[in-house]
């Protein structure tokens, strides 16, 4: 069962020990509810303005292309969300790894609040495309690699987060989403080259390289990073919120159990 | 070994014997298959574009039709728990499960494809790369089907959840399976779709196992 340590952990004698010394000192619970309650309000205005600048900037202060009119400015929101689609469902596979390996439940509980923020990324990535697609490709979906690659990928947050809903025993619930995530991970890359080989891609390739030339001009490429930015501190804001939520809901849980003395009330499975 | 063929035996006895509808995935196969035709309507040019791809998507959705019972059966009655006190490991026991799964669905779906692909007027060079993508692919199908039957093992009426989390570990066979047959249709070399083909079912055979073994332990807690 889900028994997380209650109060304050075992390194919390000094009032100065909110900052870990190594990272696995977050891994207790009582620590990462300290440290994620003093970076959250810092890190979600942090989030708050370099989105807003990203977007304000890429919105109202960049020319319009030369080719694509306005519709150009679909990449401040598209590209960012499709970085984190990808790259929130790397951060399960870690998470999950650690959880099978070092059994942290704060990590499991990180991997389950990631997944419909990704999923979400997932959507708007798409949706973004669809509504850029069609005044520049003709269509709004193409069965192009990388667009059936990303509604793959939204099949497999859908999945996950199905069997984190289905499995009432919040541990085997971990342990079995963890599996699900690790073996979805292997065949999401092969997934991935599969529909390469399968159909040819309308989607221009990567443009943002860290060590290459990068296709954009700098007058998109400059609030563009802005954006990223704002994408990636939005994720960390939502998810250190999201976590919280999971490791609160754990622990009313594990109140209730002992109140109970074990009964759990139906339906009532955190 | 010999614990391990006592397994693949005991399944196959449970899956054709009375109450075990071993036959019936096939039966849904041929049904699904010889549907399509009265969707997409008789021209024979139309069917034959689609008829490699048809037999692949109808395959999948006939292998999922048995997985939900695969580990649910024995974990509900306790078959599963004596398995594990057993001489064989969880892996060996998933791979003994899933090669009868694959051996009462994805072999008699194997051997029946030409006739579906007659029916839908496929490619008369296409017959031979489609019966050899289907052998080499539906192991794969029946192997990545364990992970899923694992996961679900111990939810009731986990028949769709598994459909959610397989389908879209199928995306690789299915799309090297069909590609293999369509290649030859249009004249082109099968070879590199089955090698791919072989690589994904290597690759399930190499992680399939331990992953639905590791979800069984789980269940079993």
């Amino acid at each position: 069962m889900a028994a997380l340590p209650e109060g304050p952990g075992p390194a919390n004698d000094s009032p100065m020990s909110i900052w870990p010394k190594s990272i696995w000192d977050v891994a207790n619970p009582a620590r990462f509810m300290r440290l994620s309650g003093a970076l959250l309000p810092w890190v979600s205005a942090a989030a708050a303005l370099a989105l807003g600048g990203g977007l304000v900037w890429g919105f109202f202060f960049t020319p319009d292309d030369y080719q694509q009119g306005s519709t150009v400015k679909i990449i401040y929101i598209h590209v960012p969300a499709a970085t984190l689609a990808i790259n929130v469902y790397a951060f399960m596979g870690i998470m999950s790894l650690i959880w099978l390996i070092r059994r942290h439940h704060v990590s499991a509980l990180a991997a389950k609040a990631a997944a419909p923020i990704g999923a979400g990324m997932t959507l708007a990535a798409i949706v973004t495309g669809a509504l850029w697609g069609q005044p520049m490709w003709g269509t709004w979906w193409a069965w192009d690699p990388r667009l059936t690659a990303f509604l793959i990928m939204l099949f497999f947050y859908a999945g996950y987060i199905a069997l984190w809903a289905a499995i009432e025993d919040p541990d085997a619930a971990a342990d079995l989403t963890a599996v699900l995530c690790l073996v979805g991970s292997v065949f999401a890359i092969v997934s991935r080259y599969a529909v390469i080989f399968w159909a040819q891609g309308l989607h221009q390739g990567a443009s943002l390289s860290m060590d290459r030339e990068t296709n954009v001009a700098d007058v998109f490429w400059r609030p563009l990073v802005l954006s990223l930015a704002g994408f990636f501190l939005l994720f960390l804001a939502l998810l250190l919120l999201r976590t919280r939520t999971e490791i609160r809901l754990r622990r009313a849980r594990a109140i209730r159990l002992a109140a109970g003395e074990g009964a759990e009330p139906p339906g009532e499975a955190a | 070994m010999s614990a391990f063929l006592a397994l693949v035996r005991r399944d196959l006895a449970l899956a054709f014997r009375i109450g075990g509808g071993g036959l019936l995935s096939l039966g849904f196969f041929l049904l699904a298959a010889l549907l399509i035709p009265l969707g997409v309507g008789p021209e024979g040019q139309a069917l034959a574009r689609i008829a490699a791809g048809v037999v692949w998507v109808c395959a999948l959705l006939a292998c999922l039709l048995s997985l939900d019972r695969l580990f649910q059966a024995d974990l509900e009655d306790g078959s599963l728990d004596q398995l594990a006190l057993g001489p064989l490991p969880m892996e060996a026991i998933v791979l003994a499960k899933a090669a009868a799964h694959w051996i009462s669905t994805g072999l008699p779906l194997t051997l029946a494809a030409p006739a579906i692909g007659v029916m839908l007027n496929l490619d008369p060079q296409a017959f031979g790369p489609l019966l050899l993508a289907l052998l080499i692919g539906t192991p794969a199908l029946s192997l990545v089907g364990a992970v899923g039957a694992g996961l679900t093992a111990g939810v009731r009426r986990g028949g769709l959840l598994l459909s959610v989390l397989v389908l879209p570990l199928y995306v690789p066979t299915l799309i090297f399976g069909a590609q293999a047959a369509d290649r030859a249709a249009t004249g082109l070399d099968p070879t590199p779709a089955l090698a791919f083909l072989g690589a994904v079912t290597a690759l399930a055979a190499g992680v399939a196992p331990f992953a639905a073994a590791a979800a069984l332990r789980v269940n079993l807690r």
